[in-house]
């Protein structure tokens, strides 16, 4: 049984369809690339895999467990439980310390635990920044920070929108470093993204296109 | 760590990192409470403030002989007198009236106490001083301009006593025997407005010298610094079969209705503060809530039931609502103080109590207050909060 399974889905928006009978399967441990441009149906089709949102048409089996049709309770409950979210914007709270943002994460998954929250910034690198506010920290160490906070619950999918997309070069290879060293570990990764140099780093890439699958891609990492 | 200490840890943080933005809600709030505070301050501490004032219009209550063949002595006014608290008698002060001659004219001469008058009659306007010895007396405009007298003038004054059952002759000798005069300078003439201003006035001693006897109180004046029932009360304890005590009900009535009045003001401008107030914690709760949307979406996107949204944004309104109270509380004090000292010219206390009410009633308000921005909050979609396009 696959770990994620979109069968077919479409969203309509009155007369538009961002997405138009899309199909995907993701096993666990994948590591997943989805491209295309503005327009696409990238946003909708993260934010339906990330069950902020449901489809109009079709069926998201996550975990064995048909979630296209749950109440808004629920989806928060799956959100909290299975997904970590990882933005381009980093949506950090900004007057919350590097760590109390990760802890905020375990604060709404269980029991926040200050030492677990320093070791998931030292695995990002950030364990000397822990009490800095985003402010003061760089863009690249904000995604960190970001990244830290998504993994801190064990999710079953790590889903990442556009995570190198405000990042410049080095601060970009760092973040694609830490995820090569979640994907060893374990971790299932679904990054969309427009930048080909993350994407073909996946092990798979799906093109959208006018809300379809245009192609799809499976990449030969360097 | 335990979850409280967690939600403790970003309350208090998002209000101490984001000072400037909530100093604005905290002076909304802390506004509110100092008025609240200061006004409920003044609210109960009006009647004492007001009565004290009333005090300068004069006795509020006499005590009168309860029967015209009994004369009343010191001490049954003292005995009555007895009756009242010490702290709430402001002054008491006896007349005796005879009528003396001057220049041949019939005059009312009241003899009392000088020093007493000055507490149960604050407002007397005198143009010269208060009598100082037995040389003198306190003449009231109206006579003083009858006999044409200025401050440091003499009079002769006549008393005669009353000769009865006697033939024509015999009463015009034993009349011109029973004549006593005393010589008395005017130290200041008496300008109130009023009856005062028909009567001179010396000291008792000097009335009992002329008139050769110890007569009969004929009125006591009594300045009692106490509520309306408290003078009924007091109508009740000192009766007896001496003295006929009665209010001066000009004062008294007015006393009470002015106090009315004032407190229904205060209430009235207490409650359409706390609505003023209610209505902009509202606002800038509402303005927070907007401004956070990004926040919100993204703690619903971790996965953030709705009722922690809501007890999140509810604790930060409670805190503020609390510290603003404590703000108000003690700027409260700080203005009742101020209109204390310069509208009734006296201190106030401080009452403690007064805190955690007015802690209290801030938290509440604050708490109706964010009620609707709060829910609102709880309708951020965090799908179109996080879009990044």
């Amino acid at each position: 049984m696959s770990l994620l399974e979109v069968k077919n889905i479409s969203k309509i928006y009155g007369s538009l369809k961002a997405l138009d009978n899309v199909s995907l399967k993701v096993e666990k441990g994948d590591w997943l690339a989805i491209m295309g441009p503005s327009g696409s149906g990238k946003s909708t089709m993260m934010n339906i895999i990330g069950a902020m949102d449901k489809p109009t048409l079709g069926q998201v089996i996550l975990d064995g467990k048909d979630i296209s049709k749950e109440s808004s309770k629920s989806l928060t409950q799956i959100r909290r439980d299975k997904i970590g979210l990882i933005f381009q914007q980093f949506h950090l709270v900004n007057y919350l310390t590097a760590l109390e943002n990760v802890m905020v994460a375990q604060y709404y998954h269980s029991i926040p635990d200050e030492k677990e929250a320093m070791e998931a910034l030292e695995r990002v690198g950030l364990a000397d920044r822990a009490k800095h506010l985003p402010a003061q920290l760089s863009g690249g160490e904000q995604q960190r920070v970001c990244i830290a906070r998504a993994l801190i619950n064990y999710p079953e999918i790590i889903l990442a929108d556009e995570p190198t997309g405000n990042l410049d070069e080095a601060n970009e290879n760092m973040v694609i470093d830490i995820f090569r060293q979640l994907h060893k570990d374990g971790s299932t990764l679904i990054v969309v993204t427009h930048d080909p140099e993350v994407a073909e780093v996946a092990q798979k890439t799906i093109v959208l296109e006018h809300g379809k699958v245009a192609r799809e891609v499976i990449n030969n990492e360097k | 760590m335990k979850k409280q200490k967690m939600f403790l840890r970003m309350i208090t943080a998002s209000l101490f990192r984001r000072r400037s933005r909530m100093l604005v809600a905290l002076l909304a709030i802390a506004i509110g409470a100092t008025i609240l505070s200061g006004l409920v301050t003044i609210y109960y501490d009006v009647p004492r403030q007001m009565g004290a004032q009333m005090r300068n219009y004069g006795a509020n209550m006499l005590f009168l002989p309860a029967s015209n063949d009994d004369p009343v002595t010191m001490e049954d006014i003292k005995e009555g007198i007895s009756k009242i608290k010490k702290d709430e008698l402001i002054g008491f002060t006896p007349y005796r009236y005879e009528t003396v001659r001057i220049n041949e004219q019939p005059i009312m001469l009241a003899g009392t106490d000088i020093e007493a008058t000055k507490l149960t009659s604050p407002y007397w306007h005198i143009e010269g001083e208060y009598p100082t010895d037995s040389t003198q007396m306190l003449m009231g405009k109206e006579i003083a301009q009858i006999l044409d007298a200025k401050t440091g003038d003499s009079f002769t004054v006549t008393y005669s006593k009353e000769v009865t059952d006697l033939s024509k002759e015999q009463t015009d000798e034993q009349a011109k025997n029973a004549d006593s005069t005393l010589s008395l300078s005017v130290s200041g003439i008496l300008e109130t407005g009023g009856n005062e201003e028909k009567y001179i006035y010396t000291d008792m001693s000097v009335l009992n010298e002329l008139t050769g006897e110890l007569g009969g109180i004929d009125l006591a004046e009594l300045s009692v610094n106490t509520s309306a029932e408290g003078l009924k009360d007091y109508l009740s304890k000192t009766a007896s079969d001496k003295i006929a005590p009665k209010l001066v009900k000009k004062v008294a009535s007015s006393e009470a209705s002015v106090l009315t009045k004032l407190q229904a003001l205060v209430f009235l401008v207490t409650s359409v503060v706390l609505a003023l107030t209610m209505v902009c914690v509202a606002t800038t709760m509402t303005a927070v809530v907007t401004e956070r949307r990004k926040e919100i979406g993204l703690r619903k996107a971790l996965g953030a039931p709705n009722s922690s949204i809501i007890l999140e944004f509810m604790g930060e309104g409670l805190l503020l609502g609390g510290f603003g109270g404590l703000l108000g509380s003690a700027m409260g004090y700080a203005f009742a103080r101020y209109v204390s000292m310069n509208v009734f010219n006296s201190s106030i206390d401080f009452k403690i109590l007064l805190v955690p009410v007015t802690m209290a009633v801030s938290v509440l308000v604050t708490a109706l207050a964010c009620i609707l921005p709060v829910r609102s909050a709880t309708d951020v979609d965090p799908a179109i909060v996080l879009k990044g396009e």
